[in-house]
C-alpha cells in the first residue's frame, strides 16, 4: 500500500532548490553520520566481539563513553535527517549526504588505524561518484499519480 | 568473524533501515516542512507532531532493530567496510521502496547513481 501524502501544505513543491541554510543541514547529516559511527566502533572494540548467543550483552556496550559519543551525535544526524526528509525526497537525501563515506574511511584510518586500501578507497570514490548525480538535481520529485494525490491529501487531511 | 557473518549482518541492517527510512519520510511528508513549523507553532510543536505519529514510530523500531545490527556487525569488521556498504546497500533498496511506497520519481539520473553505488560496494566487498 502507497505511503500517501495527507500533511500540510509545502510551500517548497515546486520549487525544489535548495537554498544555503538546507546544504548546511545536508552537511550537518554527513559530519554527524561520519562521527557518531567512528565513535561507535571505537566503543566496540573495547567492548570486543560480540556473539549471537550473548546479544544481551549488547546492553553492557550501552555504558561504554565513546558509544555514549556516539549514540549523542547519531541524534544529532537523526535530527538534521528529519529536518531534510520533510523538505526533500528520501532519494535525494541520502546520496547527497554520501560525503559521509569519504570522512568515515579518513576518520577511520586516522584515528582507529584501520588499513583502508587502493581498492576500498576506489570503491568509496564510485558510490560518492554515483551519488553525486543526485545532489545536482531537484530535491523533490513526485509522479503525475502522487501530485494528484497530494492535492486531495491537502483537501481532506489538514492536521 | 567469517564473511558470512558480515554480510548477514549487513543485510539485517540493511532491511532495517530501509523499512525505517520509507516509514519515516512517509511520516515526514505528513507532517510537514519542520522549519516552518518551528517559526510557526515553536519547537514543542515540531516535537509533539513527530512523536504522535504512528508511522514516525513503527519506522523508529525498525531503525532500532537496525542500530543493534550496526553495533554488532561493527564487532565483527571494520567500519570502513561495514559503513560505506550497509549505506549503498540501503541506497539501492530506498530507491526501489521509495519508487514503491512514496511514489518518488525516481528518475534515469537517480538509477544511473545506484550502479555507480553498486560498483562501489562490489569493489568495497572485494
Amino acid at each position: 500500500m502507497p505511503f500517501q501524502n495527507r500533511g500540510t501544505a509545502r510551500p517548497n513543491e515546486n520549487e525544489p532548490e535548495v537554498g544555503f541554510r538546507k546544504y548546511l543541514v545536508l552537511v550537518a547529516i554527513a559530519v554527524f553520520a561520519a562521527s557518531g559511527d567512528v565513535c561507535l566502533a571505537r566503543g566496540m572494540r573495547d567492548f570486543g566481539a560480540v556473539s549471537l548467543a550473548n546479544a544481551g550483552g549488547l546492553l553492557t556496550a550501552l555504558l561504554n563513553p565513546w558509544i555514549i559519543i556516539g549514540i549523542l551525535l547519531l541524534i544529532c544526524f537523526f535530527g538534521s535527517y528529519l529536518t531534510a526528509l520533510s523538505w526533500a525526497d528520501l532519494t535525494y537525501v541520502l546520496p547527497a549526504t554520501a560525503i559521509s563515506y569519504v570522512m568515515m574511511a579518513l576518520l577511520a584510518q586516522r584515528l582507529l588505524n584501520e588499513h583502508v586500501t587502493t581498492r576500498h578507497w576506489l570503491g568509496i570514490g564510485l558510490v560518492t561518484l554515483g551519488v553525486g548525480f543526485v545532489a545536482a538535481g531537484p530535491s523533490r520529485t513526485t509522479r503525475r499519480r502522487h501530485d494528484r494525490d497530494l492535492s486531495m491529501g491537502a483537501s481532506e487531511g489538514k492536521q | 568473524m567469517s564473511a558470512i557473518a558480515t554480510w548477514g549482518g549487513v543485510a539485517a541492517i540493511v532491511i532495517s533501515a530501509t523499512a525505517g527510512d520509507v516509514l519515516q519520510a512517509s511520516a515526514m511528508r505528513q507532517i510537514g516542512d519542520l522549519g516552518l513549523i518551528r517559526q510557526a507553532h515553536g519547537m514543542g510543536e515540531v516535537t509533539r507532531r513527530i512523536v504522535t505519529n504512528s508511522r514516525f514510530m513503527i519506522g523508529m523500531i525498525f531503525m532500532t532493530l537496525g542500530f543493534f545490527s550496526l553495533l554488532t556487525t561493527l564487532s565483527w569488521a571494520d567500519v570502513s567496510v561495514v559503513g560505506p556498504a550497509s549505506a549503498s546497500l540501503t541506497f539501492v533498496a530506498n530507491a526501489i521502496a521509495a519508487r514503491i511506497f512514496l511514489h518518488e520519481d525516481v528518475c534515469r539520473r537517480r538509477w544511473t547513481a545506484a550502479l555507480f553505488v553498486a560498483a562501489g560496494v562490489a569493489l568495497l566487498a572485494s
